[in-house]
């Protein structure tokens, strides 16, 4: 057997120069006349050190990192196919503490094999679920998924295996499932970390819950921003297809289930499940009211599930191990693993797959290991641009979806954005506003009208006009909001705006110098 | 390195062409946003000479087609620049400075985000979030994503000078 280099073809370690890398590897083997396989896996997650590149050696695996295309050569000199010293030798990347201390279960794969290979996706445990599925009635699979207490990872943390219940129960001739992979939060990486690391994970985990529901045909709705994504997607369900893991004759059990791709074309609000729904169906991406559910009269009118990427992925574990055993994980209503997405100015920013309940200190101090910039930490928003601001002073709260909500935060799709010393909380804001302004579908007045008055009236705040009325303004607007608005957008955009006011209130008062000074 | 989709955008407008790429995806359910992706690959935008062509193959109304072209951000109605920088100004990347990275780019190009320089040369856009946020800031550049990015190194990219 020829070694095997592994190097990523995740698109943030594209980002930082990975197909160099590879390249640079390719032409150093040819040069040197060596026999090795370069594979293209998914990232571990640990983006500080990408590209990270990895070597089988029959000692184990041997990780380097981060290197750069005009390392290789040095790499080559010493020797490090066969695992030898180096500047750039992490040694066993296993047993770093960034991963040694966590619990992946969705993530077990990602990184470590060939995101295109079934054969090494089943040797590392993959299709064991699906296959226990295939034996099992609708009704025992819901069931299944209701005991692991799973919920939906997207953000709104419903249950799952109501969901799917609601939609196992009506009638209908066709149903449909459905992935939101419209990751738009900013912060987030991990449905994207899935789809280019571990695709046939997504495709068991959707293809299961169609047995469940009875549901043959299924989409997935990838935003435009992920090219990489969407292609690795494409190639995965091609091959799933050629092998039977998708089409008329599941895994020969004469059981259908099909999916195709479907790409976004740059709307957040797309990532709004009814929105998403109306996209898919070739319009514009306006949200409908509910009632209807979505599992009654959801994609062309019929009974669909809808789940975000992480919900799905999380389901062969589920299958393959038992509810129970994945209920095992986590706290209080939160059962399970959180892929936590650290990212923003933080060193050590990365996916961090564990049971609920950490703390935001030890996710950003202990595994983030501080700011990038070296000044202190001031904020971390968590949950994406609707999300709270959160002062250092909170930061013993554990990461779970009550003890969030309780403070007025939401965990939802599990991205943190971490901010040093040098952040104003009156810009970000400002900035929670602008953002709903250019996002807002348009369908609903306090959206629409709301977004557009409140980052005139922060602005006026900024400037230092009347603030103590614009302020009560702000309030009273962002109340409207939270109670007026059809979806998430609007109703949330609050949240950021007023952690924002409540925990640096000082950003909002000091806010005339701030402007003097620049 | 060229954008693919620049060389079309100065050609006439070519109706059968159209009728081709809308008659190519008119099979998939929800058929009109994989046309208009299609369209933009293939012509480098959407055209309003266009948008009746796709009604028409998908016997829909011209105010519908109208409708879901100008709702989404990716379905540009002129042709972009021979290179296109979409720079994300999410919070990951502003926690990291993209505002000042976008700030010295438009002064280094002459132009605001969103707007294409007068040579044609280059298309400065925003995007929020390419889901790169542990290696903030940044963009895509003709289609491939870079992080850690300056305004320097941005600029560059696509052949021009932000020091």
């Amino acid at each position: 057997m020829t070694t095997r280099i592994f190097i990523p073809c995740d698109a943030s370690a594209l980002s930082v120069g990975a197909d160099e890398v590879a390249a640079a590897v390719r032409g150093e083997l040819a040069a040197r006349k060596l026999d090795a396989t370069i594979v293209r896996n998914g990232s571990r997650g640990l983006f500080w050190l990408e590209p990270l590149v990895e070597v089988e050696t029959p000692a184990g695996r041997v990780a380097y990192g981060p290197v750069a295309a005009s390392e290789v050569a040095s790499l080559f000199d010493a020797n490090f196919l066969a695992g030898a010293e180096h500047p750039r030798r992490l040694g066993d990347i296993a047993k770093h503490p960034y991963l040694a201390s966590q619990q992946r279960l969705t993530f077990a794969r990602c990184g470590i094999t060939d995101p295109l290979s079934i054969a090494e996706y089943e040797a590392h445990g993959g299709l064991k679920g699906l296959r226990r599925a295939l034996d099992m009635a609708p009704a025992a699979i819901v069931e299944e998924v209701t005991q692991s207490g799973l919920r939906g990872r997207g953000g709104a943390g419903f249950p799952t295996g109501i969901k799917w219940k609601t939609v196992l129960g009506v009638q209908a001739p066709q149903k449909y499932i459905v992935c939101n992979a419209d990751e738009g939060d900013s912060g987030t990486f991990a449905d994207r970390m899935i789809m280019e690391g571990d695709p046939f994970l997504l495709i068991e985990g959707m293809a299961i819950a169609g047995l469940a529901v009875g549901a043959t045909k299924g989409f997935v709705y990838i935003r435009s921003e992920y090219p990489h994504a969407f292609a690795q997607m494409n190639r995965a369900i091609a091959i799933a297809r050629e092998t039977g893991l998708l089409g008329a004759d599941l895994l020969g059990s004469g059981k259908s289930f099909d999916m195709e791709t479907r790409l976004g074309a740059g709307a957040y609000i797309c990532g709004e499940e009814t929105s998403l729904l109306e996209s898919l169906e070739g319009k514009r991406g306006q949200i409908r009211f509910k009632p209807p559910l979505p599992a009654i009269e959801g994609l062309f009118g019929q009974p669909t599930v809808i789940n975000n990427l992480i919900t799905f992925a999380s389901v062969p574990t589920i299958m393959a191990e038992g509810g129970k055993f994945y209920a095992e994980f986590g706290m209080g209503r939160s059962r399970g693993t959180m892929p936590i997405q650290l990212a923003g100015n933080v060193r050590q920013g990365g996916l961090i797959e564990r049971a609920f309940g950490l703390t935001l200190r030890e996710i950003v101090e202990e595994f983030g290991g501080g700011t990038a910039s070296g000044r202190p930490v001031r904020a971390v928003q968590v949950g994406g641009p609707l999300g709270s601001y959160w002062p250092t002073g909170l930061f013993d709260v554990p990461f779970d979806y009550e003890a969030f909500a309780q403070r007025g935060g939401m965990v939802g799709h599990g991205g943190v954005v971490v901010f040093d010393d040098t952040v104003d909380l009156a810009r970000q804001a400002r900035f929670a506003f602008e953002f709903c302004a250019i996002e807002s579908c348009g369908k609903c007045t306090p959206c629409r009208i709301g977004a557009v008055r409140g980052k005139e009236t922060v602005e006026k705040i900024i400037a230092g006009t009347a603030p103590a009325e614009n302020m009560e303004l702000v309030r009273d607007l962002c109340e409207v909001m939270r109670d007026g608005s059809l979806c998430a957008l609007g109703g949330l955009t609050p949240m950021p705006v007023m952690s924002a006011i409540e925990h640096f209130p000082e950003d909002f008062v000091r806010a005339p110098r701030h402007a003097a000074a620049e | 390195m060229l954008d693919k989709r620049s060389g079309a955008a100065g050609h006439g407008f070519d109706e059968a062409a159209v009728r081709a790429v809308a008659d190519e995806h008119k099979h998939l359910d929800g058929a009109l946003l994989p046309i208009l992706h299609a369209v933009v690959e293939r012509f480098g935008y959407v055209d309003e000479r266009a948008i009746p062509v796709v009604a028409d193959v998908l016997n829909l109304s011209r105010a519908d087609v109208h409708g879901v072209v100008s709702f989404y951000h990716d379905f540009r109605r002129e042709p972009a620049g021979r290179h296109v920088i979409k720079i994300c100004r999410a919070e990951a990347c502003q926690s990291m400075g993209s505002d000042r990275v976008v700030e010295q780019l438009e002064k280094a190009l002459g132009i605001a985000c969103g707007e294409t320089t007068p040579d044609g040369h280059v298309t400065l856009e925003a995007v929020y979030c390419l889901g790169n946020c542990a290696l903030s800031p940044s963009a895509l550049i003709d289609g491939k994503l870079y992080g850690r990015l300056d305004a320097e190194r941005t600029a560059s990219l696509v052949g021009r000078d932000a020091r």
